[in-house]
């Protein structure tokens, strides 16, 4: 008779967000881009994400996304187990993420309200609370007066923090930052992180894929540093470790 | 689904269009084009058809009977002809009637000279087919029945017809084939300049938690209201030449209208309407549902 293992799930605790439980990720060609990996962040961290080009940081961003799916290992993020999801339920979890990207990825043809409403209208969210909750969150990354505005005709600080109001509009638990200061200059990037910060005080969790040296080592965070597909150091208030 | 959603879905697939005016143009033209050439060869092929149509309907089987047949027989075999599923109608031409057609078309006032009918046998029943293909197992029956002497038919004729009808066929078939296969390489093309337009925004929007039908269902509206455009103006085009045609022919060249009937524009247009905008809708919700779908697995 053959004996089927049942395999032993793990416990999440109450105020474990995301939890990586032993993840790899193997593409067609090459080696694992993560290999064994296992984190877990808590409710209401900041948290940096280190690393260099090939250290894994985009597969991770990649797979809290759902667009990849683990070679092995459990990926839990609010308590589902991602490897399980259906395509047609990807939707669903993805508004429990509000994710900004380093290219900003605005719709170029729709202005700023209709940039942002837009994540309002994918959950079907009545036009009179659009009208209420576009101004409001456009107020708290500064862009208020600039509503109708195309996203060519801002700066690039002006459209991460619109690519921020998108992603918090429906008031996320999670925020996934895939380079949100690489293409913005010392000032504008200050301003960013800034405005993250608030957004985490505020209670939401958040995750900071970075190359930015500065801002890690000043912000006093959580960093995680990668490398070749492997944790290399989990610090507390830690700051950026040179690869050299 | 919420009806603001619903509207918005609408508003949004019209606005697409507005967006990519270039894209837009050029899957509009791109429709257009085929459907014109279709629309244009379905008229004209339509045309054919009806010639052949109306030479087949003239062409007739006559029978006549043997001597002496009563009237019930000579009913009896009407009964018998007209059984027959490929018979459309039959005349009785008595040999009265035989003999006053015969007078006028070729005696005139030579006839005044007998004073019997010498075609007191040349009674006969005048036979017009359905389809006019089957003419010669028609007239092999016909001579099987009792109290038939003889039956004429232009065997000649009817190959010809036939052979016209399935020659229209054959080319139609061809035709329609090659505009097909023309279509399908100017939409795919088409389609593919549409899909890096699309690429980047698809990605976005499943990346912000969109479904699958939130995010395809303004680029089905926008393929929909494309094809549709796509169908009408080659529609108002091809109603537009067909009358100017169909005129010109007709005061040109006079001989040709008195021989050919052609189409009313409302027979053409009664079937050239549903087909040409169910294909321009068709093609449009098929080619934006198909592009669609290839970048939502992100």
């Amino acid at each position: 008779m053959a004996i089927i293992k049942k395999k032993k799930q793990r416990q999440i605790g109450e105020d474990e967000l995301i939890v990586l439980d032993n993840v790899t990720k193997t593409y067609a060609t090459g080696s694992p881009a993560l290999n064994g990996v296992s984190l877990t962040v808590k409710k209401g961290e900041f948290v940096f994400i280190v690393g260099d080009s090939g250290s894994g940081k985009s597969t991770l961003i990649k797979l809290l996304l759902r667009e990849l799916i683990p070679t092995s290992g459990d990926i839990y993020v609010n308590n589902i187990n991602l490897g399980r999801l259906r395509h047609r339920q990807v939707p669903k979890y993805r508004r429990n993420l509000g994710v900004v990207f380093q290219d900003f990825r605005l719709l170029k043809d729709r202005n700023v309200y209709e940039n942002v409403a837009f994540a309002q209208r994918i959950i079907q969210t009545p036009n009179r609370l659009i009208k209420r909750n576009v101004p409001a969150i456009l107020s708290i990354v500064g862009l208020a007066s600039k509503y109708k505005a195309k996203p060519k005709e801002l700066s690039g600080g002006e459209q991460q923090r619109v690519a921020l109001a998108r992603a918090l509009i429906n008031k996320p638990p999670i925020l996934l930052c895939d380079e949100p200061t690489g293409n913005l200059d010392p000032n504008n990037s200050w301003e960013i992180m800034r405005l993250l910060e608030q957004i985490n005080k505020r209670g939401t969790t958040v995750l900071v894929v970075t190359h930015n040296r500065e801002i890690v080592n000043e912000m006093q965070k959580r960093v995680i540093t990668m490398k070749k597909g492997v944790i290399v150091s989990d610090e507390e208030e830690g700051g950026y470790i040179d690869e050299n | 689904m919420r009806i603001s959603t619903f509207f918005y879905t609408i508003k949004q697939g019209v606005k697409n269009m507005f967006r990519n005016a270039w894209f837009s143009l050029a899957s509009i033209a791109t429709i257009a084009s085929c459907l014109l050439l279709f629309g244009i060869f379905y008229s004209v092929v339509a045309n054919f058809q009806n010639i052949v149509r109306n030479a087949e309907a003239g062409v007739a089987v006559t029978v006549f009977f043997d001597e002496g047949l009563s009237d019930e027989e000579k009913k009896h075999i009407g009964d018998l002809i007209l059984d027959r599923k490929e018979v459309d109608r039959i005349n009785f031409i008595s040999a009265d009637e035989a003999w006053n057609s015969f007078k006028d078309e070729y005696l005139g006032e030579y006839a005044e000279g007998f004073t019997e009918n010498p075609l007191e046998d040349s009674e006969n029943y005048e036979i017009y087919m359905k389809d006019i293909s089957l003419q010669s197992s028609l007239v092999t029956y016909l001579k099987t029945i009792q109290g038939v002497r003889q039956v004429n038919s232009s065997q000649q004729t009817a190959d010809a017809l036939t052979g016209a009808n399935r020659l229209i066929s054959y080319i139609s078939i061809g035709i329609i084939g090659i505009l097909l296969a023309v279509s399908i390489f100017l939409i795919s093309n088409t389609v593919m300049i549409g899909i890096s337009v699309r690429k980047e925004e698809i990605g976005i929007m499943k990346y912000i938690g969109a479904t699958d039908f939130f995010v395809r269902a303004p680029f089905v509206v926008e393929g929909l209201i494309i094809g549709v455009i796509g169908a009408a103006i080659p529609l108002g085009i091809i109603y537009f030449i067909y009358i100017r045609a169909m005129n010109m022919i007709l005061e040109r060249f006079t001989e040709i209208g008195s021989i050919l009937q052609f189409l009313p524009v409302e027979t053409i247009f009664s079937t050239l309407i549903p087909v040409s905008l169910g294909i321009g809708a068709g093609i449009g919700l098929i080619g934006s549902f198909v592009t669609v779908r290839k970048h939502l697995r992100v």
